[in-house]
């Protein structure tokens, strides 16, 4: 494959190694930790205008979690060794210790809380569902019915408790993103303390975004109507970890711009030529500015219902595809220049290979697959736990208009 | 009173059970050797110098070839290796008998290092071997131990001027 190359790179930059699904990657885990973080909101702050979104929140970020690993196992050559780090890890491996705060956040964090705050709808509809399905909701049961008015007490208090230890875990889940690259000293357009930070408050942007946008989409094709009250609500949200974002990311910019080390040149020309349209139209202008902009805007301006709705669907997409330029300009843009200063590669994706655009499409589908699937065995709808808990349990009805 | 509380005792007991079931998996699978000397298989390095040599070294070829030893060393190929062209032939060096050579595809082999390629540094000699040589074996040319054409006193001072 014939890449362009302009100036000096050294042999083994002329070709990038993390392609696009490591973009993905941080894409993907952003998301998880911005969902959780919206619905520990709810739970930690008793923030009751977002409670719609909370059980849907937590599924999001199971359903995405599932997928974070997958885009590095298909980079690897070798994916069955990946298991290796749990059995012999290595402490100043930083990708081995992300294994175990990746296994932290998924079994006791998540699952924990998502199972504690189902396990009354469990219970009932392992006693209401028939065939495979009443088989299943034993299993997750754990053979154990008892729904007392005081064991539901005390779950709702070890949940607190969950909640509490996962709201930092969810921000060690994506600050170790940040600091897998922040932590790269060759690299100056990663090097940064600030990394871990900016990585923080971007994936909260970004799973704010992607909550608002699947409960818009969720309750239309449920034909219910949406709860206005907790959209403005997470739209104030968004737009407040939007502004603390970018603020980080200009600071980071401002600092690198007057401090002008000796890779500031070749980063700025980088800036203007190869990343000028995924960093500052897509990125900033469209993906930053416009949203906050918006959402500024609803603040402001007294809007009706719809538009504020319509404002809200279009800052959403906005956001999340400015995050992920963000993620990409951070991956992609890092290995553009030659560690010598001197030259520039270009990145060539493949299409259907390992590592192509047609595989991180799939990965990027995949996700909602899961969610549709647990969505079926969860319903996260506050009406559909309301029917189930009376008894006459509906067979996921509202979820199969999903399809 | 721990009636309340079954489903979460069910529950330690279902992570204790995995915990134990890595643990005695962990046990299991890890090597022996694991950590003997450091991060790694211990008894790897006896089976790492139990391997065949397969690289006999430049020294000891020129030690029969020394007519090809000579050539090579008026040319620029005298800092390339014997074997970074022929490949490994510690057993050929060994007994010459058992094992010939194998003919090498110049077109190929001299690409392989000389193929024009803009992160490779300026000095070094490189051609676009589509447009210089057009599929022609480098060899019909080049004498591979000694790469350059004397012929021609143009490009001698061309090629000089490149250092
Ligand atoms: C012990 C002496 C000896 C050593 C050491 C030795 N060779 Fe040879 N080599 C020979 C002899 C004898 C022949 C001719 C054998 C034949 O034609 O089958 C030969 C033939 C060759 C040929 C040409 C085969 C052909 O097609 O005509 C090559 C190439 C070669 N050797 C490379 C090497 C390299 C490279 C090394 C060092 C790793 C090496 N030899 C070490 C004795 C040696
Ligand atoms: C730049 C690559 C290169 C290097 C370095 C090189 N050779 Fe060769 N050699 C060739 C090629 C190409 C041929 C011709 C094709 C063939 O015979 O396989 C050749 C042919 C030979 C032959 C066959 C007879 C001849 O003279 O043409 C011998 C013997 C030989 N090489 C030995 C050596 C020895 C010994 C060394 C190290 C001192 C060496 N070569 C280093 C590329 C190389
Ligand atoms: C293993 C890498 C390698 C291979 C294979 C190789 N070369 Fe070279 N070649 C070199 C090096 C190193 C130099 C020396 C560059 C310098 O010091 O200027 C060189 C120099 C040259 C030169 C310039 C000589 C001069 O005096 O200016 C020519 C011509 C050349 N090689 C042709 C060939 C041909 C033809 C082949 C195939 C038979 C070949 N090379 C295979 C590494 C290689
Ligand atoms: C038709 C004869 C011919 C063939 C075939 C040929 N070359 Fe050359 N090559 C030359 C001549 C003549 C020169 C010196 C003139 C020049 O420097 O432009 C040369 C010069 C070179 C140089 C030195 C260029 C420099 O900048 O110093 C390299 C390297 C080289 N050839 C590599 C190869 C390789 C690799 C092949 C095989 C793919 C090959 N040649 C095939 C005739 C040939």
């Amino acid at each position: 494959m014939y890449i362009p190359v302009e100036g000096f790179m050294y042999p083994n930059e002329v070709e990038l190694q993390w392609s696009v699904l490591i973009v993905l990657y941080p894409f993907i885990t952003g998301l998880v930790a911005g969902a959780f973080i919206l619905a520990s909101l709810e739970r930690v702050f008793r923030v009751e205008a977002v409670k719609p979104t909370y059980r849907l929140a937590l599924l999001t970020a199971l359903a995405f979690l599932l997928v974070a690993p997958l885009p590095l196992q298909l980079h690897l050559g070798h994916p069955e060794r990946s298991f290796e780090m749990y059995l012999t890890p290595h402490r100043s491996s930083a990708m081995a210790m992300f294994g175990f705060v990746y296994l932290w956040y998924l079994m006791a964090v998540l699952l924990l809380e998502i199972w504690l705050d189902y396990r009354r709808d469990i219970v009932v509809k392992s006693q209401t569902s028939t065939g495979i399905m009443r088989f299943i909701y034993r299993v997750l049961t754990l053979g154990s019915n008892v729904i007392s008015e005081r064991s539901l007490r005390i779950d709702e208090r070890l949940g607190y408790f969950i909640t509490l230890i996962g709201i930092p875990s969810a921000f060690l889940l994506h600050g170790y993103v940040g600091f897998i690259f922040g932590s790269v000293k060759a690299n100056p357009w990663w090097s940064s303390p600030l990394m871990p930070i900016v990585f923080i408050f971007s994936a909260m942007v970004s799973g704010i975004a992607a909550v608002m946008l699947l409960y818009m989409i969720t309750t239309r094709l449920r034909g219910k109507e949406i709860d206005i009250r907790c959209l403005d609500k997470i739209a104030q949200y968004l737009m407040y970890t939007f502004v603390i974002d970018f603020s980080l990311e200009m600071l980071d910019l401002l600092q690198r711009i007057y401090e002008a080390d000796e890779s500031f040149r070749s980063l700025d020309f980088m800036v203007h030529t190869r990343l000028w349209t995924s960093q500052v139209i897509v990125q900033i202008l469209l993906g930053t500015v416009t949203p906050i902009a918006l959402l500024g805007l609803t603040q402001i301006l007294k809007l009706t219902e719809k538009t504020r709705k319509r404002v809200y669907a279009l800052a959403g997409c906005l956001t999340v595809m400015g995050i992920f330029a963000m993620r990409w300009n951070v991956v992609i843009g890092g290995q553009l220049f030659s560690k010598s200063f001197l030259g520039y590669t270009t990145y060539k994706m493949g299409f259907a290979t390992r590592e192509g655009l047609l595989t991180a499409i799939a990965l990027m589908i995949l996700p909602f697959g899961i969610l549709w699937l647990l969505v079926k065995l969860l319903p996260p709808w506050p009406d559909a736990s309301s029917i189930s808990a009376s008894g006459e349990f509906e067979q996921a009805e509202p979820v199969r208009s999903l399809v | 009173m721990f009636k309340d509380i079954e489903h979460l005792i069910r529950l330690a007991t279902v992570m204790a059970i995995a915990v134990v079931a890595f643990l005695v998996l962990r046990a299991g699978v890890v090597p022996r050797s694991f950590g003997q000397y450091g991060h790694y298989r211990g008894a790897a390095m006896g089976e790492i110098a139990a391997r065949p040599i397969a690289f006999a070294g430049h020294d000891l070829c020129e030690t029969c070839h020394s007519d090809v030893a000579d050539q090579k060393r008026q040319g620029k190929h005298v800092v390339v290796a014997c074997e970074a062209c022929h490949g490994a032939l510690a057993k050929h060096a060994d007994d010459p008998a058992s094992l010939t050579p194998a003919k090498l595809d110049t077109t190929v082999l001299c690409a392989r290092c000389h193929e024009a390629n803009s992160a490779k540094p300026k000095w070094f000699p490189q051609v676009v071997t589509a447009d210089h040589s057009g599929g022609i074996a480098c060899d019909t040319c080049h004498q591979p131990h000694r790469p350059k054409i004397e012929t021609k006193p143009e490009t001698e001072s061309k090629a000089e001027g490149k250092k």
